[in-house]
């Protein structure tokens, strides 16, 4: 249909509260092209987690139409919506979700299993995910025995393992110390720079930084969407840093 | 200041005391180390660069006194600063100025000056956040960058607070 990668059309959320519902999203449209990263951010409460829900079926719009790689996924079935996001889509969450009983590789590699790839081809993928997140030497150990940023880098590469269209992240640094949360930025930043689309749910600054473009949300709806390029020479933001600007 | 002092005389004429009283309100807790002298010296420097101009009003029990009121040009120059979206060193009481400034005499939404604020400083963060990311992280030199990231990211935090609470008082 389009080289859309996703496309939202009208797309709401509502919620009953009290007799009058709420729209958490409301009418929402946006279109995310190839190798884009987009970050969502704005005020509690103004839709942007709903939004991601909605975006990977976690939750079923009201109304509205989501269309993922060309093709309407709004009203696929549950079963329809887990295959869909087995392939197509890779999760990160502020809170890991790991499976506890399962290896940091184990963890890696279950999505690929999941849709048939062969026992070996999907160990030696997680394993070359693993060695490119810097997180390898940590492949045999449970996720209770990992460190924050490194169960968010097996999280990423359980994300990346079946090359999805497009990966949702919500909060992805939100359990994370500041040191922690720069590393794994710049893996965010080296995932965006190999071509891969990604939409970034969160509150902090320099996470959305991360991004091309940038969606502001109110109220359940986009109430601004802009090009974060800043467009400023290196050496002018050089001078600019050092505050050496004329 | 300069500009904050010219703001509040776009709302209205005023003698230096009002003035500087009325800064000292905007200003809250730092307005107790505002020096009063300033307020005079700035006065006049405005009145000699055409910005505001004087008239002398005459008292019955005490000398004249000088009242000041903005130029076509001072109103224009306002304007312009609650426009600017450069961000000074200390950018809390200049830019809570501008917020009250605009709002007192309507030449600006101050939701839309927060929103534009916003916007400059996070394509700033992401352009040096960049750099950060390019450079090797164990160079020492990297905590520069590093530093002007954390420091944008407050500024950012920051100008959330100033919207959520000049959201809140918007109706007025």
């Amino acid at each position: 249909m389009t080289n859309f990668v996703l496309q939202t059309k009208g797309l709401s959320r509502q919620y009953p509260a009290d007799g009058v519902p709420v729209r958490a999203v409301d009418t929402v449209s946006l279109e995310l092209t190839k190798g884009e990263a987009v970050s969502v951010m704005g005020p509690s409460g103004c839709g942007k987690s709903t939004l991601l829900h909605l975006l990977g079926g976690l939750e079923r719009p009201t109304s509205g139409e989501v269309w993922l790689g060309g093709k309407r996924v709004d009203r696929l079935s549950e079963t329809g919506w887990a295959r869909l996001r087995r392939r197509n889509i890779g999760f990160v969450f502020q809170a890991f979700h790991l499976v506890d009983e399962l290896s940091a590789v184990e963890n890696v590699e279950l999505p690929a299993l999941l849709i048939g790839v062969a026992r070996k081809a999907a160990r030696t993928k997680a394993m070359n995910l693993l060695e490119r997140l810097g997180v390898a030497q940590r492949a045999a150990h449970l996720p209770d025995r990992l460190s924050g940023g490194e169960r968010q880098r097996v999280a990423l590469a359980r994300a990346l393992i079946n090359e999805p269209l497009l990966v949702l992240a919500d909060e992805p640094t939100g359990n994370l110390d500041s040191g922690t949360t720069a590393e794994i930025l710049r893996l965010f930043a080296e995932m965006h720079a190999a071509g891969q689309t990604l939409l970034i749910v969160t509150h902090e600054p320099r996470v959305a930084a991360t991004a091309d473009r940038l969606l502001t949300m109110r109220d359940g709806s986009i109430v601004e969407d802009v090009r974060l390029e800043g467009g400023l020479s290196r050496q002018a933001l050089l001078a600019q840093v050092a505050g050496w600007e004329a | 200041m300069r500009e904050a002092m010219l703001a509040l005389l776009a709302k209205e004429p005023a003698h230096g005391y009002e003035l500087r009283q009325r800064l000292t309100r905007a200003l809250g807790p730092i307005g107790e180390v505002l020096n009063p002298g300033q307020v005079y010296i700035t006065l006049s420097r405005l009145e000699r660069a055409g910005l505001v101009r004087s008239d002398q009003v005459a008292q019955a029990a005490a000398p004249d006194k000088k009242v000041y009121e903005v130029t076509p040009e001072g109103r224009e120059h306002v304007a312009s600063w609650l426009l600017d979206v450069s961000w000074p060193k200390v950018a809390p009481a200049e830019f809570h100025l501008k917020l009250v400034a605009a709002a007192m005499t309507g030449l600006a939404d101050p939701i839309a000056l927060i929103d534009a604020q916003r916007r400059d400083l996070l394509r700033r963060l992401r352009d040096v956040q960049r750099l950060a990311q390019e450079a090797p992280s164990d160079d020492d030199a990297f905590l520069i960058l590093e530093g002007t990231v954390l420091r944008l990211q407050a500024d950012v935090k920051w100008l959330e607070a100033c919207e959520r609470r000049w959201t809140t008082r918007r109706p007025q």
